[in-house]
């Protein structure tokens, strides 16, 4: 992916003028833009503020919300929170990793999904659930969960 | 381009007028939006309400209200229909026409779309008489489904910001924490604290500036209370934050929110945005010399960060580590300067307070612990979704009463409060009243409010288990011994849940969990024991079947049960065969079937596609 500089300059001069230059804020625009942290954008980042890599990095990899490498076509979050797991998530998961041939934290060979787990996103009445590029898919049984990745599986094959 | 508020005196004026504009007595239509209600929905059917309105010409007598989560999630999206105040739950997009031509045209009540009690069977059409609000005593959630929460204008005709008012008008910062501290309002994140000590201490520290945090970080998994304030309520969070900094002399707010919660992040936003048009927020609050901003941080899905310590160093843009506790916040917090935090709930609980008297509020509540706490039923309940009671209310109340009980007949066997640091509480102590002190004597903790019921068909071992992994996995890693003790305690509960311990094993656990208790700097580590301590102490004979007799009771674990096709049930239909994913299934069409135990995974698909219920787990 190309990174267009001038617009990670845009990024940081948002916050740049106050005396408490948020780095997790700047990191986390950047990362929602390109889904993932860029290379080249963290070292612009570390040469416009002078803060050193390493620090970047350590944020990077501390904050689950960052990820350094490119994420999938689809993003696919299983909720893997209480309320979900006693009602069924880890068997949900496993049949999405099976389905997308994923593991949680990882992306598909083909590049087409993205697997995270995520402890609780706060729909605790529809558990088990999946987010599935933003979109929730609530009350899951493993028979709903099939019929939801054939449709995925469908378009891809389209 | 709004007015500015330039005096107290000016908020009743604009009160007023509002109020004026707004008595039209028009009918109207409520649609929670909630995270939850919009998951499932509900902003459909509010866009498909409002199109068909205009299409019938009706909008112009009926108004549309997009309101913040009313706390019913189970029968979501939710429609209130005022006057009559109908509910109708589970709406859907193509139900919206039928509403309109029956109930708002004709005055009619859609059966299938009305709430039915779980328990009785009965039919209840207005959302008041519905049990699962009847029984609870609802302060912070009061104003959640009656107001927009972007449209400040809404909140003040509820008599919003006449907290502010009153304050700014009347009162000394020590009166404001004296005011407080007569309350006894405790800490809502879950410690408990005495706010009022916490903001005099504050008050009293030298330093300047002087910082406000709100820790919106509500890590703690199956928890949404602070979600649905913020997102259906912004503003009464905003209020008590700006008495708060009043109180201590801060000129600077940060609201810590996370990340998966967007829609909070984006209503509180707004919220900040309205108050500084109004100049409720910013330089010279209701042209008093007082100057207060409030930035939002958005967290980093790190659960540590839910520790005051770890959220404070992650505003600063470090990693969330915790530090100790030599130095309090209100001393050394943000940047070394004095500072307050608090969790959502306690900053919308300071307005109630301020409006209300110190005196009011405490009357509600047991001996020391005051006023009302929201709780997040979740689990194997009927009703999940969020219930606000009096401290003091029994737990079988809370589960039974307002949560309507346990689904599907199954039996009730523990109850999980407090998330990832607190325990379980079997079935014969439900009638525990619920404060801070009850629940720490149970061997569990108050928390943010989390309330997990779990039935018969949910094993405690795995449940231990299920809470070790997530807090391994959320350990910052900076104390040894919750780095390294909670990944041996997980590989000593793995084996157990392999059928490959034995009792020695069971001992060395029990004292590891005490040992990484006593020995890890922040509450994470502290804590991370009570879900296994609580677990043997009340279900040992749980851990007991798994270690000697290799059995797991309630067939969770899937190296102890196995599964088989009962001949006589089965009627060779072909289901469990075609949906089995690892071809483990074999048989005959119409023949009974039989499962080859060395190839099954034990996914349990063919026990959930069987219509006649020949699949059993032993």
């Amino acid at each position: 992916m190309k990174v267009d500089l001038t617009k990670i300059d845009q990024m940081i001069d948002k916050y740049s003028s106050e005396e408490d230059v948020p780095y997790i804020s700047i990191l986390q625009d950047i990362n929602d833009e390109y889904r993932y942290l860029p290379e080249e954008a963290l070292h612009r980042v570390s040469k416009k503020l002078a803060v050193s890599m390493s620090q970047l990095y350590s944020l990077a990899t501390f904050y689950k919300c960052f990820s350094l490498v490119p994420k999938g076509k689809h993003e696919v979050q299983v909720c893997m929170g209480t309320a979900c797991h006693v009602r069924g998530a880890p068997r949900i998961l496993e049949k999405v990793c099976q389905g997308f041939k994923v593991s949680p934290g990882k992306t598909s060979e083909d590049g087409e999904f993205s697997l995270e787990t995520v402890n609780c996103v706060g729909a605790c009445a529809l558990g088990p659930l999946v987010v599935m590029d933003g979109k929730y898919h609530g009350k899951l049984t493993l028979n709903k969960i099939g019929k939801l990745m054939g449709g995925y599986h469908e378009k891809e094959d389209n | 381009m709004k007015k500015k508020i330039t005096s107290p005196w000016d908020l009743e004026i604009l009160r007023e007028s509002i109020k004026e504009n707004r008595v039209s007595g028009k009918p109207c239509v409520s649609v929670c939006c909630g995270t939850g209600c919009m998951a499932s929905g509900a902003l459909e059917v509010l866009s498909s309400f409002k199109s068909l309105l205009k299409q019938k010409g009706l909008d112009f007598q009926l108004d549309t209200k997009l309101t913040g989560c009313h706390g019913f999630c189970e029968q979501g999206p939710l429609v209130v229909i005022t006057p009559g105040d109908i509910l109708y739950c589970r709406v859907q997009e193509e139900d919206v026409e039928e509403i309109i031509e029956k109930t708002i045209i004709k005055d009619e009540i859609i059966e299938r779309l009305s709430y039915v009690e779980p328990v009785s069977g009965k039919q209840i059409i207005k959302e008041h008489d519905v049990p699962f609000y009847k029984k609870q005593y609802r302060l912070l959630m009061a104003n959640n489904g009656k107001l927009v929460p972007t449209e400040i204008e809404d909140y003040m005709a509820l008599g919003g910001y006449s907290a502010l008012k009153k304050v700014l008008e009347n009162m000394t910062p020590k009166q404001v924490i004296s005011e407080i501290k007569t309350s006894n309002l405790r800490g809502r994140g879950g410690g408990g604290f005495p706010t009022g000590v916490k903001w005099q201490s504050c008050f009293n520290a030298p330093g300047d500036p002087k910082y406000l945090i709100c820790n919106a970080d509500e890590g703690d998994p199956g928890c949404f209370q602070d979600r649905s304030i913020l997102e259906g309520n912004p503003h009464s969070v905003l209020e008590g934050m700006i008495i708060g900094a009043y109180a201590v002399g801060a000129n600077q707010g940060y609201i810590y929110v996370r990340r998966e919660y967007p829609l909070a992040i984006e209503n509180f936003g707004q919220a900040i945005e309205q108050a500084k048009e109004y100049g409720l927020l910013g330089e010279g609050i209701m042209g008093m010399d007082f100057n207060f901003n409030v930035k939002i941080n958005r967290g980093g899905g790190a659960f540590v960060c839910g520790e005051s310590s770890a959220s404070i160093a992650s505003i600063e843009g470090k990693v969330g580590e915790p530090r100790d506790k030599h130095t309090h916040a209100t001393e050394k917090g943000l940047w070394d300067k004095p500072t307050v935090l608090n969790n959502v709930k306690t900053w919308a609980t300071v307005p109630i307070i301020m409006e209300k008297g110190a005196e009011w509020f405490a009357s509600i509540g047991t001996e020391k612990s005051k006023g009302t706490m929201i709780f997040s039923l979740t689990g194997k309940v009927n009703n999940t979704g969020l219930a606000e009671v009096p401290m003091g209310m029994s737990l079988r109340e809370l589960v039974f009463d307002i949560g309507g009980g346990v689904p599907n007949g199954k039996k009730l066997k523990a109850v999980q409060t407090g998330g990832p640091s607190g325990g379980c509480i079997p079935e014969n102590l439900l009638d525990l009243p619920v404060d801070y002190e009850k629940l720490s004597e149970a061997g569990s903790m108050m928390g943010s409010g989390g309330l997990i019921v779990m039935d018969e068909d949910t094993c405690m071992v795995d449940v231990a288990k299920y809470f070790l992994s997530f807090t391994k996995d959320e350990s910052c890693g900076s104390c040894f011994s919750c780095r390294e003790g909670i990944t041996r305690m997980q590989e000593m509960i793995d084996d157990i849940t392999r059928g490959k311990s034995s009792l020695e094993q069971l001992e060395l656990l029990k004292e590891l969990a005490q040992v990484v208790k006593d020995t890890s700097m922040c509450g994470l580590g502290q804590t991370c024991g009570n879900p296994i301590l609580s677990t043997i102490r009340y279900f040992e004979e749980e851990y007991l079947a798994h270690i000697v007799e290799k059995k797991c009771p309630a067939g969770v674990c899937r190296d102890l049960i196995s599964f088989s096709i009962d001949s006589e049930l089965c009627t060779g239909c072909g289901r469990c065969l075609k949906n089995c994913p690892v071809e483990a299934i074999q048989g005959e069409k119409k023949e009974p079937h039989v499962i080859l135990e060395d190839q099954c995974t034990k996914c349990g698909i063919c026990r959930e596609v069987c219509k006649f219920d020949a699949v059993i787990k032993i």
